[in-house]
C-alpha cells in the first residue's frame, strides 16, 4: 500500500503557524524574558523603568538573604507558606475528599449522587471573583452563614478572616478544586471491570477492602496524574487574593500574590522577576516528573 | 436481589456521608440563592419577606456594570475565536501532516505550558505587552489568553483527532479531493464536537479570570466584569451588598448554562486536562 500524507510538511508548518506564533510570543518569550529581567533592577516607574541595569545576582540574594528570609511579608515565608498550602489544600484536602467522595458516588442512589455532584462541581467551575465574595459574605463574623451554623450548635462564633486566615485558604482550595479530583477519580473507578468487586462481593468483603485491595492499586497511575496535576496548579494558584488579598499582615501571601505585590504595588519588577524564575524552576520539576509518567504510561499501552 | 442487613446499613450510611459532604459544599453558595432577590440582603442567610427583583433592575441601570459584562463578552469570544481556529489547525498538523520533528514540538510545548505560569510570567507578559503597545486595550487580554490557553487546547484536539481514523480523508482524496477539501469537508465536521469542547473550556477560562485584564487593563470602559464587580464597594470599602449579589448571579450564568449545555450535549465526563 502506497503510504501517502494527508497534509504535505509545507501545508503541516503553515497550519501550525498562527499557534506557533502566539504560543512563543506568550509563553517562550516570557519564559526567556523574566530570566533577563530578574538580572536587572527594573521598576515599573522612575529612571530604572526605562534604562534597567544589570545587577547580577542581586534580586537572588536580595531573596535569600538569610537574615529576613523567615519574615512575614518576605520570599522565604511565602515560599514555605506555599508549600504548607499545597501539602494541605491539594494533597490532603482535593485528593483525598475527591477520592473519598468518587469512592461513595460508585454506590450512592441516583438523586443524592447528582445533588452531592454538582455541589462540588459547581464550586469549580463558577468564576473565581465570585467565589471569593460568596466566601467573604460566608465567612463574616455578625452574619455569615458559618457563625450562625456555629452559633446554632452552641459554639462561640468565630471571626475566621482575623484569627485563622490560613487555614480559611486552605479549607477554601479544598473546596473550590476537589470536583477535579472527584472526577478524575470517578472515571478511574468506573473504568474497572464490574465483575472484579462481584467476585469480591461474593467473598463479603467490605467496602473498604474492596477499595484498598481491588481498586486502589489498579488507579495507581491516576493516582499520580492527580497528585502532579493539583500540586501544579495549587503551587501557582491566585485566586486566595481575591478573599483575604494575601492578609492579614501577609498570613495568606502565597507566592504568586507575593510576585503580585513585590511586582505591580511596590513595582519592583526585577525582584519580582526572581521570584518568577524560582517559581518556574518549581514548576519545571513537577513537569518533568509529570512528564516522564506520562510518557512510560504511553509506552505500557501503545 | 435482596441485599444482607449489613449491606442494607453500609449502603444508606454511604449516601447520607454523601449527601453531608455534598450540604457542606452547597453552604457557601446558599446564600446566593437568596440574597440577589432580597432589596435587603446583607451577608447573613435570609429567606426574604418579598422575592423582587429590585437589585437587578438597580444593577441593569448601572452603565458601567453593563460594560463590564459586554467587555467580558469582547475578551472571551475573542480569545475562543483565536484559540478555536488556530488549535484547529495546529492539532490537525500535529495529527496528520508529516512536518520532522513533531515528537519534539510536542514535548517542549507541553513543558513550556507547564512551566510558564500566569504566577511566573505576569513582570514578563507585562513588559510584553507595554512594548507592543498594547496596555489598556482589548486585544491584550485577547492575544495573552489565547497563547495561555493554545498548548492545553491543541493537546485536547490532537488526542481528539487522533482518535479519528485516516481512512476518512485518505479515500476523499482517493476520491480526487485535494489535502484543503479533505481536511474542511471531510475532517472539520467529525472533529466538531471536539471543537465544542475546547471553545467551551476556553471561553469558561477567560470569562471568569481576574488576574490577567487586572494587570494589563487601566481604564474603567474596558474592565471585564470580573474586575467591574469591585465597583460595587462603598467609598468606605464596604460591599453594596445587594447589587454585588445581583451581578454575581447574572455574571455566572454564562458559566452555569454552558456548564448544563456540556452536561447535556456530552455528558460532563474527561476530556483531557478540562482546566488550566
Amino acid at each position: 500500500m502506497k503510504n501517502f500524507s494527508l497534509l504535505s510538511a509545507r501545508a503541516g508548518a503553515l497550519f501550525f503557524s498562527p499557534a506557533a506564533a502566539l504560543v512563543g510570543a506568550f509563553v517562550i518569550v516570557p519564559f526567556f524574558w523574566v530570566i533577563f529581567v530578574s538580572f536587572t533592577n527594573r521598576t515599573l516607574l522612575g529612571k530604572t523603568a526605562l534604562n534597567p541595569e544589570f545587577v547580577g545576582f542581586d534580586n537572588y540574594i536580595a531573596l535569600f538573604n538569610m537574615s529576613t528570609f523567615f519574615t512575614r511579608g518576605q520570599f522565604g515565608f511565602s515560599l514555605i507558606l506555599t508549600i504548607q498550602f499545597v501539602l494541605l489544600s491539594a494533597l490532603v484536602g482535593q485528593a483525598l475528599l475527591g477520592m473519598v467522595l468518587a469512592w461513595l458516588l460508585q454506590s450512592t442512589p441516583k438523586y443524592v449522587k447528582v445533588f452531592s455532584e454538582s455541589a462540588v462541581i459547581v464550586a469549580w467551575i463558577l468564576p473565581e471573583v465570585v467565589i471569593g465574595f460568596a466566601w467573604f459574605a460566608f465567612l463574616d463574623y455578625d452574619n455569615g452563614t458559618l457563625n450562625m451554623l456555629v452559633t446554632s450548635l452552641g459554639l462561640e462564633p468565630g471571626d475566621w478572616l482575623l484569627e485563622n486566615p490560613f487555614w480559611v485558604i486552605v479549607f477554601f482550595n479544598t473546596w473550590r478544586g476537589a470536583a477535579f479530583s472527584m472526577m478524575l477519580f470517578n472515571s478511574a473507578f468506573s473504568s474497572i471491570p464490574p465483575s472484579y468487586f462481584q467476585a469480591a462481593d461474593v467473598a463479603g468483603a467490605t467496602s473498604f477492602q474492596k477499595f484498598k485491595d481491588i481498586a486502589l492499586p489498579l488507579i495507581k497511575g491516576h493516582v499520580v496524574t492527580d497528585l502532579i496535576l493539583i500540586t501544579m496548579w495549587t503551587f501557582n494558584v491566585f485566586t486566595p487574593f481575591l478573599l483575604t488579598n494575601g492578609g492579614p499582615s501577609y498570613r495568606t501571601e502565597l507566592l504568586s500574590i507575593y510576585t503580585y505585590r513585590v511586582a505591580f504595588k511596590d513595582f519592583e519588577f526585577g525582584k519580582g522577576a526572581a521570584v518568577g524564575v524560582v517559581i518556574m524552576l518549581i514548576n519545571l520539576a513537577f513537569a518533568l516528573v509529570y512528564l516522564r509518567i506520562a510518557k512510560q504510561k504511553n509506552k505500557g499501552t501503545a | 436481589m435482596t441485599l444482607s442487613f449489613h449491606q442494607m446499613l453500609s449502603r444508606i450510611s454511604f449516601s447520607v456521608l454523601t449527601a453531608i459532604i455534598g450540604i457542606a459544599f452547597a453552604l457557601p453558595l446558599l446564600w446566593f440563592l437568596f440574597a440577589p432577590f432580597n432589596a435587603r440582603a446583607e451577608l447573613g442567610l435570609e429567606i426574604p419577606a418579598v422575592f423582587t427583583l429590585q437589585n437587578f433592575y438597580t444593577v441593569f441601570e448601572n452603565k458601567f456594570a453593563m460594560r463590564g459584562l459586554l467587555n467580558s463578552f469582547i475578551q472571551s469570544v475573542g480569545g475562543v475565536v483565536l484559540v478555536g481556529i488556530s488549535a484547529t489547525l495546529a492539532a490537525y498538523a500535529l495529527s496528520r501532516s508529516d512536518v520532522p520533528g513533531k515528537k519534539s514540538i510536542t514535548y517542549i510545548l507541553l513543558l513550556f505550558s507547564s512551566v510558564v505560569s500566569g504566577s511566573a510570567a505576569m513582570v514578563p507578559i507585562f513588559l510584553i505587552i507595554s512594548s507592543l503597545g498594547l496596555i489598556d486595550t482589548h486585544i491584550a487580554v485577547i492575544l495573552v489568553f489565547a497563547g495561555g490557553l493554545l498548548p492545553t487546547a491543541m493537546f485536547i484536539l490532537r488526542d481528539f483527532i487522533d482518535g479519528i481514523p485516516k481512512s476518512y480523508e485518505e479515500s476523499a482524496m482517493v476520491a480526487g479531493a485535494s489535502s484543503m477539501q479533505a481536511f474542511r469537508d471531510v475532517a472539520l465536521p467529525v472533529i466538531r464536537p471536539g471543537i465544542v469542547v475546547v471553545v467551551v473550556w476556553a471561553f469558561v477560562n477567560i470569562w471568569g479570570s481576574f488576574l490577567i485584564p487586572f494587570i494589563l487593563l487601566r481604564s474603567d470602559e474596558l474592565m471585564p466584569a470580573s474586575v467591574a464587580i469591585y465597583s460595587f464597594y462603598s467609598e468606605a470599602g464596604t460591599p453594596i451588598v445587594t447589587l454585588l449579589a445581583a451581578y454575581a448571579l447574572i455574571y455566572s450564568f454564562p458559566v452555569i448554562s454552558l456548564y448544563l449545555f456540556v452536561n447535556w450535549k456530552f455528558g460532563f465526563r474527561f476530556f483531557g486536562g478540562i482546566k488550566a
